[in-house]
């Protein structure tokens, strides 16, 4: 180990965070032609992973760590990106422009990417701190989560979003007895329209999920310091073996606030990708954009923190690449795939396009006339053409969309 | 173990050794294949993996699935008879020497 108050390393570029996002950054500099110096941080153990399969095809027992990693180890090499794993960027000071690590190094850099993700928010009742009660983020935790439901009789899942959803799936996989307690008088509340939040609990009841909506769990209770129940407002118990809880994330923005760069609940970046300080970028999960005068917004998804990697390894070079596509998504819930395209907050309007009853169908969401968002449920060519017609921002009227002889491919041509 | 050659559309040819199990996609991304992007990680959610499966192989695969089939038709490089997504090949002993072309664009 270096000793404290070392002289500082190389130069060059540096990323804080060596997840999607982080990768990426480090990867584009390098087809950005740009010959210098590039050091990857990441505090955890493992190589950047994808952390999607987590809750599915991981915890389905489908796939193996080792497939899971983005890159090799000699790819690194080639590419000579020098890759530090198990260590934490603990503190930047912007004006000599080094980055201190928590081994005691210092790194000087001439451009800086912060890509630190995002952490579970905790339960905020008493008890989350007991044993059998799970977050789901990392690598580890997705392993602690399959041993727990190894052992499991009853697993109850808090939170009914993308995540908690998945988990109830894998699971339901397992022949677990699985209860799903959300908050919100509906699933997937904050993203998707009424129509696919109850396709979603009838999906996850015809699986045999007990699905609670308008559930305020209120306590988890223990024995012997592990937990044992989940205790909602209305004063209803759920036994519980294991307690997986996925209601929602928080930016790890607080390198970047003790630092003094521009925060709100996540570092502010323009469609550059761009911080308050023109020598950092910041990328992903840990990111609340601000563009076309839009309120600021975080998205949490894989395209995000590839297309926000892309556009940071540019403006270090100086370059304008703007990211403005549309967001996209997608989640594997039991056989049914969901993809979405666009924000659908502010719709006026939705057409339904297929069949819900065979589940087969894309929700088509417009405002002021204008289509802004699709939700594809196992319809992937309206999810594939919708990216097209939105990034193209091509004129479609809700009388096309439900008139299934109207073909979508062509319009986006 | 199976010896796969990625043949990237301006003809650079790549060859790598992937464990049985894996997906082709997986073993590409991990060599650094340019050209295979997986960006969802094999979800077949993105499209970003797609393929062209040389003759000899192509008929011996598994038929791709209906997901698969339905996100072929949206591949932003022409679909062809021979068109894949990698990351829905699994790896066995019988595909050591398959070839791949890779598509001009992914996305
Ligand atoms: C279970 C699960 C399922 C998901 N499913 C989907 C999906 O289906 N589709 C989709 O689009 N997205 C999905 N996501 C979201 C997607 O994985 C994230 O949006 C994406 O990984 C964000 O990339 P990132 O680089 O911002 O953060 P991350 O990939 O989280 O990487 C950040 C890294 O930085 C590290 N770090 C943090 N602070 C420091 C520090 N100070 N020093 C050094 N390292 C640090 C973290 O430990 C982490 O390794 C899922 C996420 C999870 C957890
Ligand atoms: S990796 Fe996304 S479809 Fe194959």
């Amino acid at each position: 180990m270096a000793p404290a108050m070392a002289e500082p390393e190389t130069g060059g570029m540096v990323v804080a965070g060596a997840g999607q996002g982080g990768l990426q950054v480090a990867e584009s500099l390098r087809a950005e032609g740009y010959t210098g110096p590039i050091t990857l941080i990441g505090d955890e153990t493992q190589p950047p992973y994808h952390r999607p399969p987590l809750s599915k095809a991981l915890l389905n027992g489908e796939v193996t760590d080792a497939q899971l990693g983005i890159r090799g180890l000699d790819f690194f090499e080639r590419q000579r990106i020098t890759l530090l794993t198990g260590v934490r960027v603990s503190s930047i000071d912007r004006a000599a422009q080094v980055v201190r690590l928590d081994d005691g190094r210092c790194l000087s850099y001439d451009g800086l990417a912060l890509a630190t993700g995002s952490r579970v928010r905790p339960l905020p009742v008493p008890g989350a701190e007991l044993e059998g009660v799970f977050g789901l983020r990392t690598l580890d935790d997705a392993h602690r989560i399959g041993a727990a439901l190894d052992a499991a009789e009853r697993v109850v899942v808090i939170g009914g979003g993308f995540i908690g959803l998945e988990v109830a799936a894998s699971a339901r996989k397992r022949g677990r007895t699985v209860t799903v307690l959300e908050a919100a008088p509906r699933l997937m509340a904050r993203v998707v329209a009424p129509f696919v939040s109850d396709f979603y609990a009838d999906l996850h009841r015809s699986h045999g999920v007990d699905v609670v909506l308008g559930a305020q769990v209120v306590a988890l209770e223990g024995s012997g310091g592990t937990v044992t129940a989940v205790r909602t407002a209305d004063g209803t118990v759920y036994p519980a073996d294991a307690v997986v809880a996925g209601i929602g994330i928080i930016a790890n923005d607080d390198l970047a606030v003790a630092a003094g760069l521009a925060c709100d609940r996540g570092i502010i970046v323009d469609d550059c990708a761009r911080t308050s300080d023109p020598r950092i970028t910041a990328v992903g999960d840990c990111t609340v954009r601000i563009a076309d005068g839009a309120a600021p917004r975080r998205l949490e998804s894989v395209q995000n923190a590839v297309e926000q990697g892309k556009a940071a390894a540019a403006a270090l070079l100086g370059r304008e690449r703007p990211f403005t596509a549309a967001p996209w998504f997608w989640s594997d819930q039991y056989d049914v795939k969901l993809q979405m395209v666009g924000l659908s907050s502010g719709h006026d309007r939705i057409v339904v396009r297929g069949s819900p009853a065979e589940r087969r169908f894309s929700v088509f969401y417009f405002r002021d006339g204008a289509l802004i968002a699709i939700d594809s449920v196992n319809r992937p060519p309206d999810h594939m053409t919708g990216r097209k017609l939105l990034d193209k921002r091509v004129p479609v009227t809700p009388e096309q969309v439900a008139d299934e002889s109207v073909q979508l491919a062509a319009l986006a041509r | 173990m199976a010896k796969i050659t990625f043949i990237s559309h301006d003809g650079a040819e790549q060859v790598v050794e992937i464990p049985t199990g894996w997906t082709v996609m997986q073993g590409a991304v991990q060599n650094g294949v340019d050209g295979i992007e997986g960006e969802c990680g094999g979800s077949c959610a993105c499209a970003t993996c797609h393929c062209y499966v040389d003759e000899t192989f192509a008929g011996t695969l598994p038929a791709p699935s209906q997901t698969e089939e339905e996100m072929l038709e949206c591949t932003s490089s022409e679909r062809k008879p021979n068109s894949r997504l990698s990351c829905q090949i699994k790896v066995t002993p019988e595909l050591d020497g398959m070839t791949l072309h890779l598509p001009e664009t992914q996305s």
